[in-house]
């Protein structure tokens, strides 16, 4: 598969038409996306339309950007004007919005060429894609198992090749799980790093978009791409887009890298690697992180140690409550912010005697269960008489996860973790609510500190599948977690590929 | 709670009611049974003691983000109105509102 | 007021800030227009959609916060969440446990110090019609039409402490917050258009005591004197109830044009409105720099300007009859221009209840005085001069649109047309000479012999067929002042 770096630098060297990349993409998705079901719209006319601009750009002249000619898929909850946004909720069927995301914005002003809208559990909640309206999004390495979620389609679309670089949003993991289960690389940036502007909102203080790529240069380069300051979003950082890229090849020698004690198990990489040592005491160990996972996130401390880094262990004790914390506040923001789809303004509508019956039965309608459940479990969380018991002390677990974390970063510049507890899983095999929502064990904590996190593919684990490791950084710390993630892939095993690349690929050779 | 029973059906049925979602009986014994399931795992903070640590409402400390008072351009109407379920002379249309009247 | 009880009253205002766009958006804020022509992506609460806070809204909050004594604090904004058609997001942004101003007082003129308890900014709803029902009244109708222009406009609501005791008291407050908000350029305020909305909670006690009995709420005040009749409705209904054993239930009212408050359909579930810090926002925590700036920028406040107003002589009825009419930094002005302080807020009191008073420049209201007090124009001259110099400057105002560029030499040329010398001149008001005036009244004596003996010995009223003769000689123009002594000189001679 080609690179959106080589696809952007011929393109723009007029070594290779925008409009013949486009071709070879929608054709693999013609070929395979029946399968996959990635996508819940493919853009194809409108793409032609904007390679066609890219390659008279260049015949005039003119530099279209840096992602010239690079087709990218959204997840269908970033705003595109005059194009579908689901959500994948029937609540959202056909909604075109009357204005663009400010990434999608971005994306395009580089010169990527929108190929289409990708599958997600719905309202982003879920994370397996199994919650979509539109049915679930397939595994390009085993297509009888989920691409994680809820940013699947996203993932599962990268690791087919149907588009070398994706957008998702990550609110507990949404990025970074479906990465590791589709064995790709998976940032979720710094809250406020990335505008939020157009992304529907799930989680307001949580949620951040960020780029799904094949390999840590492609990410960086979309990650520079979407990055900065913009006044729609005030939560937005007013701090300077560093070159990300040139974090890539900084050497780890000198950095100190902590491997976070309660999500890897015991045993290894103690003291007896000559690191700081263990930082702040030591927490639980959480159960239920699968072993062939944290195994691999030994062996990439260990990789890492070989190249020069620091390694040592460090506890971060309030990461065993995030998941509880996680799971009060994010659906106490999303039984405010899905408030608005009331049938009145947008979407669907399902007729009452009044309005208030109008509301109730296009929310019975237009909801699924998983919406249904977080809707009501937030309204719960914030309702008169538990708010103290509920949001307001998970508010507090918050705050000590932040400090925890500072703590952490006191004696470390990066962390690891698994990204994932389990490889992908079938289909249905986590049905009850606790179990899907401990995917989010080791994605949650940098979600509650809005601290950057991404996943980078390091070996397999069982059954043949990808593992990722989580690289975690200190807020607006994505150099330091760039370098780390570019020397782990460096150090990791080779991958095969998802099974779907032996049907002949179409970017080969072109 | 951590009285085993996280939360109650007439409990569901209330914040069903909140949240303006049509239930059947059926499901809102469904839902009762996924709500007290994440309730009762949300026990363990009981024992935590956090009166010390203060809530954390934004992951980044910004403060005094502002615009300036200068109109942007409006949105279309037409392409507002477009997307939405009826729409009479240039406004949304609803159901009649029973709502607070003397 | 039955004997033995005494009302309590404590107001809730809510106030359109008077700022080009929206309170989270750049929509233009704004009244009349087509429906949802002014709404953008966040007034509708399209999904995607984010709120950013308008820097003017917050300092218009902080100028009548300072013009109320407030404490300005670090504030956040949570979000109430509720159903209704015309508000978009189905929650309401609203400042709840920070207000940005809090703990103030406002001085009733003639009257008690009210407490503030809070000032806090909210966003407003849209504006619902309902259809098929009479009168466009909820009951009966068939449906409803939904125009978010309104939605998102910033509104300021003013909670005062239950410190009033009567409709008159609660009437004077209102009056003069609405000075206030006037004199700082917050709102317009106008309470029958609804960019100043009025909630009464009412309830009484036994007097001299300090108890605070069950309030209700009531609503739909759209006049003062709605306001001073449903006070005193609702204090006498309550009274009632005690006095029958009886005692009224906490509810909000709705005040109607039948002179009753009426309660409203009690709702099947209890408020919960599930307040939380609203994610999308950042705390506002205004900094004593800011705060100073907007101190600053300040203009005098009504109950300062009365005071002035006083020391020039003006009565409080007249000090506020100058200030409804804006009239106060013209007449101040004028005063401090050398004019003759009485006459001129006699002027101010008496003549200028004309469109365009509010434009006199200063000084040229001086100059005329000083016409008028140096005996060059007579009082009714003055008056005729003063009306003109009124037209003039509103059609001045009219001829240089706001925001135009003013080309030099016209406005010196404006002033010159402004200015009361010159429109004396124009009008013939010319300063008549002495010996004119000498002719004249000679003229009038040698006409009216009988009547001269009897003024010389000593009748003074006859003076009036002198005068008389001498103004219809110069069709009123004469100075009635000068004539009276020159008379006195030709008896004394």
């Amino acid at each position: 598969m080609t690179s959106a770096h080589a696809i952007a630098s011929d393109v723009r060297a007029g070594a290779r038409r925008a409009s013949d990349v486009l071709e070879d993409f929608l054709g693999r998705i013609e070929m395979h996306d029946g399968d996959v079901h990635a996508f819940n719209t493919v853009t194809a006319d409108q793409a032609r339309a904007a390679a066609a601009a890219i390659d008279a750009a260049v015949d005039e002249g003119r530099d279209p950007g840096p992602l010239a000619g690079v087709p990218v898929a959204f997840k269908d909850n970033l705003c595109t004007r005059g194009v579908a946004t689901t959500c994948s909720s029937r609540m959202l069927e056909g909604w075109q919005p009357p204005y663009d995301a400010t990434v999608v914005q971005a994306m395009t002003a580089a010169g990527a060429v929108m190929i289409g809208k990708t599958n997600l559990d719905e309202f982003a909640m879920g994370s397996s894609t199994e919650h979509s309206a539109f049915g679930p999004t397939r595994n390009p390495h085993d297509l009888a198992r989920v691409p994680g979620g809820s940013s699947g389609g996203s993932a599962a679309a990268v690791a087919a090749g149907f588009a070398p670089l994706a957008l998702g949003s990550d609110t507990g993991g949404s990025i970074r799980q479906p990465a590791s289960l589709c064995g790709i690389v998976g940032i979720k940036p710094t809250y406020g790093r990335v505008s939020r502007y157009g992304l529907v909102a799930f989680a307001s203080s949580f949620d951040q978009i960020g780029p799904f790529a094949a390999d840590v240069a492609d990410a960086a380069l979309a990650l520079g791409v979407i990055s900065g300051h913009d006044p729609a979003d005030s939560t937005s950082i007013p701090a300077a887009v560093p070159d990300f890229e040139a974090a890539l090849g900084r050497g780890v020698e000198g950095l100190r890298v902590g491997v976070i004690s309660e999500l890897t198990g015991s045993g290894r990489n103690g003291a007896a690697t000559g690191g700081p040592g263990t930082a702040g005491a030591a927490g639980e160990v959480l159960d239920g992180i699968d072993a062939d996972v944290t195994e691999r996130v030994h062996e990439a401390a260990d990789a890492l140690a070989d190249a020069g880094a620091t390694v040592g262990r460090v506890s971060v004790p309030a990461v065993t409550y995030g998941l509880t914390a996680y799971y009060l506040i994010a659906p106490a923001e999303a039984s405010s912010n899905l408030a608005r789809y009331d049938g009145t303004r947008y979407g669907l509508r399902v007729d009452g005697a009044d309005v208030e019956e109008m509301n109730r039965l296009t929310r019975r309608a237009g909801f699924g269960d998983e919406v249904k459940a977080r809707i009501m479990l937030g309204t719960f969380a914030l309702s008169a008489g538990y708010y103290d018991a509920y949001y307001g002390k998970a508010q507090r677990v918050r705050m000590l996860t932040r400090r925890d974390f500072d703590a952490a970063y006191a004696d470390f510049d990066v962390l690891l973790s698994p990204t994932s507890p389990c490889v992908a899983f079938r289909f249905g095999e986590r049905a009850d609510p606790m179990t899907m929502y401990r995917c989010d064990t080791c994605t949650i904590p940098s979600n509650l500190s809005g601290d950057p996190a991404m996943s980078v593919p390091f070996g397999i684990g069982a059954e043949g599948l990808p593992v990722g490791v989580q690289v975690l950084a200190p807020a607006l710390g994505e150099e330091p977690m760039l370098t780390v993630a570019a020397a782990l892939e460096r150090a990791a095993p080779p991958l095969p590929a998802p099974p779907l690349s032996t049907v002949a690929d179409p970017t080969e050779g072109a | 709670m951590g009285d085993g029973t996280a939360i109650s059906s007439e409990q569901v049925a209330h914040v069903a009611r909140l949240a303006r979602i049509e239930l059947t009986p059926d499901e809102i014994e469904h839902y009762t049974g996924h709500l007290g399931r994440v309730l009762e795992h949300a026990g363990e903070l009981e024992d935590l003691d956090l009166a010390d640590v203060p809530p954390l409402a934004h992951p980044y400390p910004l403060s005094n983000v502002f615009r300036d008072d200068v109109a942007g351009s409006p949105v279309d109407r037409d392409e507002v109105l477009s997307q939405a379920p009826a729409a009479s002379g240039g406004q949304f249309e609803v159901p009649p509102v029973l709502g607070e009247e003397a | 007021m039955a004997a033995g009880w005494e009302t309590v009253v404590g107001l809730e205002v809510h106030v359109e800030l008077a700022t080009d766009t929206k309170l989270f958006s750049a929509a233009p804020s704004r009244f009349g227009d087509e429906p949802n022509t002014n709404v953008t992506p966040v007034c509708l609460g399209l999904p995607g959609s984010l709120p950013v806070l308008n820097r003017r809204a917050v300092e218009l909050a902080m100028a009548v916060g300072l013009a109320l004594n407030c404490d300005i604090r670090p504030s956040v904004f949570h979000r109430k969440n509720y159903f209704y058609p015309d508000m978009p997001k189905d929650y309401q942004v609203s400042q709840y446990d920070q207000p940005i101003c809090s703990d103030g007082w406002l001085d009733v003129p003639g009257g008690s110090r009210v407490g503030i308890e809070r000032a806090h900014l909210e966003e407003d709803a849209g504006k619902t019609t309902h259809l098929g029902g009479a009168d466009g009244r909820i009951h009966g109708a068939v449906g409803a039409l939904v125009d978010y222009n309104r939605a998102g406009t910033p509104l300021l609501e003013i909670v005062s402490r239950p410190d009033i005791g009567s409709a008159a008291e609660a009437s004077a407050y209102v009056e003069e917050l609405r000075a206030i908000l006037l004199a700082v350029g917050a709102s317009d305020a106008r309470l029958e258009e609804g960019s100043m909305r009025v909630d009464a909670n009412i309830s009484v006690r036994p007097a001299g005591s300090a108890e605070l009995r069950t309030r209700c709420e009531v609503k739909n005040l759209n006049s003062l004197r709605s306001l001073r009749n449903a006070i005193d409705f609702e204090a006498r209904r309550h009274i009632e109830l005690y006095e029958a054993g009886e005692a009224p239930v906490q509810e909000t009212r709705h005040w109607s044009e039948d002179g009753r408050t009426h309660s409203l359909r009690s709702k099947e579930e209890a408020d919960d409105y599930r307040y939380f810090p609203e994610p999308d926002l950042v705390p506002l925590v205004p900094d004593d720099e800011w705060i100073a700036q907007v101190r600053a920028a300040m203009p005098e406040l009504p109950a300062s300007v009365r005071a002035r107003l006083h020391e020039c002589g003006a009565e409080p009825e007249d000090a506020q009859v100058i200030v409804d009419r804006g009239l106060a930094p013209v007449v101040l002005g004028a005063v401090a221009a050398g004019a003759d302080s009485r006459r001129t807020v006699t002027h101010a009191v008496q003549n200028l209840a004309l469109d365009g008073a509010e434009l006199l420049d200063p000084d040229g209201l001086a100059s005329l005085v000083n016409l008028e007090t140096s005996g060059q124009l007579t009082a009714t001259q003055a008056k005729t001069v003063l009306v003109e110099m009124c037209a003039r400057a509103v059609t001045a105002m009219h001829a240089t649109p706001a925001g135009a560029e003013d080309p030099s030499g016209s406005a010196s040329a404006a002033a010159l047309a402004l200015d009361p010398t010159a429109i004396a001149a124009e009008l013939g008001f010319e300063a008549m000479a002495d010996d004119e005036l000498e002719t004249l009244v000679d003229e009038a004596i040698a006409a009216n012999p009988e009547a001269w003996e009897k003024f010389r010995a000593g009748e003074a009223k006859v003076a009036g067929v002198f005068v008389g003769a001498v103004m219809k000689a110069t069709r009123g123009q004469a100075d009635g002042h000068a004539v009276t002594q020159l008379l006195a000189q030709r008896r004394d001679a």
